[in-house]
């Protein structure tokens, strides 16, 4: 019985830590804008030189529309995760949650999730932008599914990475050659799905992408949720 | 409170520390005293769970290292030379957020308590990045005794202060050592070591070079005792 509430203790110190990392970053996300108004700008730009570069007919325009969409997520993303990192490395704050004492995972799990949070306002804005601009109806129910599945995988995979590339002196360089190799898999996915949704493919086409996304979603937590302990301790 | 034995830690294939043995009474106040190099943060960083030892053995309160770390850090508060807070997050919000952390129930209170003693209950509401670094070291030491922990590490928690902020800084840690606390801190300062400490040991070239009690030494003796250390 003893046992029982000790665990029910340690578990509700494991999600109290996960919210409080969460508010934590969300907090001063709202406060400063530092963050999302980077990855928003950056984004816009993205998209705009795209825009302008691939001068194209409204028929090929939306063939590249899921390929342009998430060359400019990564993109976004990838300047995100290493935001996010430096602030925790900058000041020392990195140490301040190592030295909590609860489960390391949990620190994960929180910046895992206030990230995923960051990349999904970023796309929440980027997507209207893009429909004016491509001239594409992009608010479909099987799109907006494969942008979650998609971010999901892209920011687990980026936060581990993140946490790994913060503590060298070439961290800005070293995520993105880290990570777009990783995320490949991850990216193709979503890029094919969201390609097929956009087409108006059958969802029998569109339904390997979707679990292979699905699959390496679950792959990318698991293997984070271990090795998280690994990269932050010297 | 304290027991290190023959620790040894390698960076690839520099070795920072050679074989270190320490150990600490509770309520001691020990200043780990070396010139720059020594391993001096090496060590202070194995001690609060923040690197692997990479040969023998350390047990912090009773908690072997790193096999029982989470225990450890339920019982150390650290300050470093940076503050750990977040400038974007008042005074308020910070200690909030680390007594989530530290899984505190009722932290109020606590809260209020730890801003009354290092002087900052007036600014907390204020942004930590517009705090002086006076200020935010002062802050800093309020998260690391926010969880009321048995043992404190400090290391170099003077550096970038003024003369006033390191008056001030002295109260505030002679308080937290007169509440009973076992403190190790590392210094350059041999002055603020000398009026604080009731231990002082000298790790030179990765070992502990020299150690000797308060009582040991004679009056101001500090800097030739440390001299001595550092030249045998």
């Amino acid at each position: 019985m003893k046992q029982s509430s000790e665990q029910l203790s340690v578990n509700s110190n494991y999600v109290r830590a996960i919210g409080a990392i969460v508010w934590k970053d969300l907090r001063a996300e709202f406060r400063s804008w530092e963050l999302v108004s980077a990855m928003f700008v950056f984004s816009l730009l993205v998209i705009l030189i795209f825009n302008f570069a691939l001068e194209l007919d409204v028929k090929t325009r939306q063939s590249v529309t899921a390929g342009v969409l998430w060359a400019t997520f990564a993109f976004a993303g990838t300047l995100g995760l290493n935001r996010s990192m430096a602030l925790e490395k900058d000041r020392g704050c990195l140490d301040g949650l190592l030295l909590a004492p609860v489960d390391r995972s949990a620190i994960y799990f929180g910046k895992f999730i206030s990230n995923l949070a960051f990349m999904l306002i970023v796309e929440a804005i980027v997507l209207p932008v893009y429909s004016v601009l491509y001239n594409a109806n992009l608010f479909q129910p099987g799109l907006i599914m494969v942008i979650l599945l998609g971010s999901v995988g892209y920011t687990a995979v980026g936060t581990l990475l993140a946490a790994m590339s913060v503590q060298t002196r070439t961290r800005d360089i070293l995520l993105p050659i880290l990570l777009f190799p990783v995320a490949f898999a991850v990216l193709l996915s979503a890029v094919k799905a969201s390609g097929g949704f956009l087409e108006g493919a059958d969802y029998s086409e569109i339904a390997f992408p979707i679990n292979l996304l699905i699959v390496y979603d679950i792959i990318f937590i698991a293997a984070s949720f271990m090795l998280f302990d690994n990269i932050v301790e010297e | 409170m304290i027991t290190v034995t023959k620790l040894v830690k390698r960076f690839g294939y520099k070795t920072i520390l050679r074989g270190v043995d320490f150990e600490v009474q509770p309520g001691e106040f020990v200043a780990l005293l070396g010139p720059n190099g020594a391993g001096k943060t090496t060590f202070l960083r194995i001690l609060a769970s923040l690197a692997r030892p990479s040969l023998g053995e350390v047990k912090v309160a009773g908690y072997k290292l790193p096999s029982e770390a989470a225990q450890v850090r339920a019982r150390l508060g650290v300050v470093s030379h940076l503050p750990l807070l977040y400038g974007d997050l008042t005074a308020e919000e910070n200690l909030r957020f680390y007594a989530q952390m530290y899984g505190l129930t009722n932290y109020r209170s606590r809260i209020t308590e730890v801003l009354e003693m290092i002087g900052l209950e007036t600014r907390r509401r204020d942004l930590v990045r517009t705090f002086s670094r006076g200020m935010q070291q002062r802050l800093a030491i309020g998260r690391a005794v926010l969880h009321d922990p048995q043992i404190m590490l400090f290391d170099e928690p003077y550096t970038g202060l003024d003369q006033d902020a390191s008056t001030m800084l002295d109260d505030v840690l002679k308080t937290v050592a007169a509440q009973g606390r076992t403190v190790v801190m590392t210094s350059h300062d041999l002055a603020r070591a000398e009026a604080l400490a009731t231990r002082f040991d000298i790790l030179s070239r990765g070992v502990i070079a020299a150690s000797a009690a308060r009582k040991q030494l004679k009056k101001s003796n500090l800097l030739a005792f440390y001299k001595q250390a550092l030249a045998g």
